[in-house]
């Protein structure tokens, strides 16, 4: 195993890993401050229950998306200090400016929302999670601007002297058009992420025997408070349905932008990095017009042969070209023609003529499984919206709706981490396209056994945390919400200023 | 702009985020560190955790600007510190990790057990950063091999030399003082006179090392600037223990909180204009110039953080503001202490 392999698999391990908590940050800190909001507005007491529900989960996970970003924040420099001497000029900025712009408007106002409920007034503090969510748009702005550039780097020049990837034009960074669809794209996934995690918790709290789904026992029924049960239980049950019906429907549009966006971004690949798209397909030949896009292949892996395959006709060229008849260039002309670009350069010290190709059955396969993952998801919000149409209340005693639930973040969640892996894996061998490859990218004084080190530990230390973040989110969703409690104003003069803290570690 | 070379205008960008950084995280890292020693039950070990609770993690953003600033503005920098001192930064990644999930985790169990595990991770966390970052930063000031390609070429056990050594105990002492100061300033009952009391005599021994380490530090890379930093860092340690004995705890903190700045300060004057030495040949040094980004990029960070920084402060300030009251045990609530009395 070379240096390089371990690199790639630590940077692969962390960062697909901050990923499960980042779209879920995202996208809970828009629905925690939509909640709010609505209590703001109706004073309905579920709203307010909701807020503090999901508040604390949201917290569970957003200690672990914190935690592993600074990881992602060191490895730059710590695995890749070539690569960090290569690009700094140009990728360094968006990572500083993300600090500080937004790490800092995360963090402070988040504290403030935490500890604040008993000390600012109302409007201010649902303001703090609507600035929260600003801080998290914007993370997700300047860093997917610097992988952006790393997919189809604009905006610099490469200067023979220093030997290294020089920012001629900011502005041009920035609005990268590869980024300008990535964003929502990516943002919109986080969406569908969180909205399908409140539509899961919500629906296994419906159908749970100790809260939606409770039924009077026996002694209840005796001692004549079963009526009391069973409205409170149903009370519960209205809640649910409301967190539900909301999320179901970010879901549902969220879904629909991320086809639509992803659309899009199929054609801008195409064009900038044509062998990923040829990847995609597993595309060996080029096909003049009306390239079939294959849904599902049994076959050799990387789909040289198929025994078995469900192809629509002209998909793949509707994907890439976005005409039924364009056409797609396959693998095979596309490796010479990289090699004729980027092969017989002399001059280029930072990269390696290679094969130019991919790890194809991992680009086929992740290409698939993020849209179909995705595509469950959005059926699973047709699907939740319709049980629970008008005042419905028929389908709380079967369990499959809590299993449902369960499996509906699970699915979204991978939908993600496939559509990333696909990106990354998809780009190699480079690491900035077209101007450097993976292998030149590692840092030449770490030794094996340092980066050995360093993988094993943080592996090993994500593997428990991992199981520490679950037993916490299923002890605080087995909880359910807290019974409702007005909370302090400190707006008003009669507030208590010596009563025990709202909220505190 | 100002007739500055911006090169020298990032390199004091960079000491003030690290400065932020240490002045900032330095009394909640040693508020962790004292969780054992003042605390005397639960109560109180959740009084001291929530005096840094909605602060900790705006002032470690401190450290990830710093890095990204690093990285955007003297990119060889941040290549060669990143890569050559790997294991004390995996080492720091980890203490960091343990520390932050403590305060988010700890009081979601039930058992003391849950707790006391994370009050261990709180501490040692702690201790680790705080005492390797001292390490990191003496070896920065000193120098250390760095070849003709930039690149370090020493190994775990260079870092760890006698200086390095001292740097990382200073760093532990004045940030113990820095935290017992920021208890005594933020709680009310027993344990503010605890605290104080404690300020004062980890103080005294924070100031000797200090002076040790920081003349040490003088006689190899000083100059002019960087001894008038040291000597006001000293007197402004010894007149916060002064204060601290006199019960005046806000003067006391301020007087560890600008010992912190002006000790950094005085490291950072100590390594202009280079920003990593080589003890190898200094021809190989990295200095402003040769580690930098180019005027471009330089020019737009600027812009950035002359806006920005601003503001940052502004909100910043403005939490400490609304979290300014002081906390005791009777603002804990009592609910989820039933199970831990003993
Ligand atoms: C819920 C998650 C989800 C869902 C349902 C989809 N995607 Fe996606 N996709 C992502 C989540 C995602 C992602 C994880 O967020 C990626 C990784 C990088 C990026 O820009 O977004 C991604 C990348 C990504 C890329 C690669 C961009 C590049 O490498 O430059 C393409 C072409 C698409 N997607 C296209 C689609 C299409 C046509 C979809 C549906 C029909 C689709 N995605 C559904
Ligand atoms: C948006 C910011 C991101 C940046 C700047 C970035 C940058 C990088 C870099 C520098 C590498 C190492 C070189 C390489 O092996 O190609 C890499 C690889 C990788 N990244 Fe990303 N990445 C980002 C986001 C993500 C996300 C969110 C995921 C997953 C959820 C991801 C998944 C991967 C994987 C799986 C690899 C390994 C690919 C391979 O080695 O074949 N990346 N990325
Ligand atoms: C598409 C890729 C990424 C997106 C959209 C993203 C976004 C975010 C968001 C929204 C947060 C704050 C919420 C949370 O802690 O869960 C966060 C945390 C963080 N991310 Fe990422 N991230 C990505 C990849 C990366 C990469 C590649 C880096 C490395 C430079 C990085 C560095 C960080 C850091 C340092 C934090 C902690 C900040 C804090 O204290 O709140 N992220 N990221």
């Amino acid at each position: 195993m070379e240096l390089v392999d371990i690199a790639r698999w630590q940077f692969g391990i962390t960062t697909v890993y901050h990923f499960l908590f980042v779209p879920l940050t995202i996208g809970l800190t828009l629905i925690v401050a939509l909640f709010e909001s609505f209590w703001l507005r109706t004073r309905n007491p579920d709203y307010l229950r909701l807020t503090k529900f999901f508040g604390k989960l949201f917290l569970i996970n957003f200690a672990l998306g914190l935690v592993t970003g600074i990881v992602q924040e060191f490895q730059f420099g710590m695995n890749w200090s070539d690569y960090s001497r290569f690009v700094g000029d140009v990728f360094g900025a968006p990572l500083a400016i993300e600090g500080l712009l937004a790490f800092f408007l995360e963090s402070t106002f988040l504290g403030l929302w935490i500890f604040g409920w008993d000390k600012l007034p109302r409007l201010v503090h649902a303001a703090c999670m609507w600035i929260v969510h600003l801080g998290v748009l914007a993370s997700s702005w300047f860093i997917l601007a610097a992988n952006s550039w790393m997919q189809h780097p604009v905006g610099y020049r490469y200067d023979e002297e220093s030997g290294r990837a020089e920012l001629t034009d900011f502005a041009a960074v920035m609005f990268n058009k590869v980024q300008l669809v990535t964003f929502p794209h990516v943002v919109l996934a986080a969406y569908m992420t969180a909205a399908a995690f409140v539509i899961g918790v919500s629906a296994w709290l419906y159908v749970s025997k100790r809260h939606g789904g409770r039924v009077a026992t026996e002694e209840e029924v005796e001692a004549g408070t079963a009526p009391a049960v069973l409205a409170e239980a149903a009370g519960e049950r209205t809640m649910y349905r409301r967190a539900m019906r909301i999320s179901a429907v970010v879901l549902f549009v969220a879904g629909i932008g991320v086809v639509v966006s992803g659309d899009v971004q199929g054609k801008i690949m195409t064009e900038v990095q044509p062998m990923k798209m040829a990847a995609a397909e597993a595309l060996y030949e080029s096909e003049e017009s009306c390239a079939p896009f294959s849904v599902f292949t049994v076959g050799t892996p990387d789909g040289r042969e198929e025994k078995f395959a469900v192809t629509v006709p002209c998909l793949l060229s509707f994907l890439g070209t976005g005409t039924f008849d364009g056409e797609v260039k396959g693998i095979n002309e596309l490796r010479e023609t990289y090699a004729e670009t980027y092969g017989s350069d002399p001059g280029a010290t930072y990269y390696t003529p290679s094969d130019y190709v991919p790890n194809i059955p991992v680009t086929y396969w992740t290409f698939r499984w993020m849209m179909g993952f995705g595509a469950l998801g959005t059926a699973g919000a047709a699907l939740v919206l319709w049980l629970t149409r008008r005042r419905r209340d028929d389908v709380v005693h079967r369990a499959w709706v809590g299993r449902l639930g369960i499996a509906l973040p699970v699915v979204v969640v991978a939908a993600n981490s496939m559509g990333w892996i696909f990106t990354e894996m998809g780009r190699q061998p480079w690491v900035v396209f077209g101007l450097m490859t993976t292998e030149r990218g590692v840092s030449p004084g770490v030794s094996i056994p340092e980066a050995l080190i360093s993988v094993v530990t943080l592996t090993t230390l994500y593997g428990v945390l991992a199981v520490i973040e679950l037993k916490l989110l299923a002890r605080t969703v087995r909880k359910g919400p807290e019974p409702f409690a007005e909370p302090p104003d400190p707006g008003r003069d009669d507030h208590d200023a010596d009563a025990p803290l709202t909220f505190a570690y | 702009m100002l007739g500055l070379e911006l090169t020298t205008v990032w390199f004091v960008l960079i000491a003030v985020l690290w400065i932020g950084y240490f002045a900032l995280e330095g009394f909640d890292f040693g508020v962790g560190m004292l969780v054992p020693v003042l605390a005397r039950d639960e109560t109180e070990r959740r009084v001291m955790i929530n005096t840094v609770g909605p602060v900790w993690d705006g002032n470690e953003v401190w450290l990830l600007v710093a890095g990204g600033a690093t990285f955007a503005a003297f990119p060889e920098w941040y290549a060669t510190l990143f890569s050559g001192f790997y294991l004390p930064l995996l080492l720091i990644l980890v203490a960091l990790i343990l520390r932050n999930l403590s305060f988010e985790f700890r009081h979601k169990g039930d058992t003391a057990q849950w707790r006391a595990r994370w009050d261990t991770a709180l501490i040692g966390g702690s201790f680790t950063a705080a005492f390797l970052w001292g390490v990191a930063f003496a070896n920065i000031t000193a120098g250390v091999p760095i070849d003709a390609e930039k690149d370090f070429t020493g190994s775990l056990l260079t870092l760890l030399n006698p200086f390095g050594l001292l740097g990382g105990v200073v760093m532990v002492l004045l940030f113990l003082t820095h935290g017992a100061m920021f208890v005594a300033l933020k709680t009310d009952g027993e344990i503010r006179h605890r605290a104080r009391a404690l300020a004062v005599r980890i103080g005294l021994a924070a100031a000797v090392a200090a002076v040790v380490f920081l003349t040490w530090t003088q006689l190899r890379t000083g100059d002019l600037a960087s001894a008038a930093a040291f000597v006001a860092a000293a007197a402004l340690l010894v007149a916060g223990i002064g204060a601290a004995r006199a019960g005046r705890e806000g003067w006391a903190f301020l007087g560890t909180f600008l010992t912190v700045v002006l000790a950094v300060a005085g490291l950072f004057l100590a390594l202009f204009p280079d920003v990593m030495p080589s003890t190898t040949d200094p021809a190989y040094s990295l200095t402003t110039t040769n580690a930098a980004a180019t005027p471009y990029t330089l020019e737009i960070m600027t812009w950035v953080a002359l806006v920005f920084t601003p503001i940052v402060i502004g909100y910043q300030a403005w939490t400490y503001w609304v979290f300014r009251k002081r906390i005791s045990t009777r603002h804990i609530p009592t609910a989820r202490l039933a199970d831990s009395a003993r």
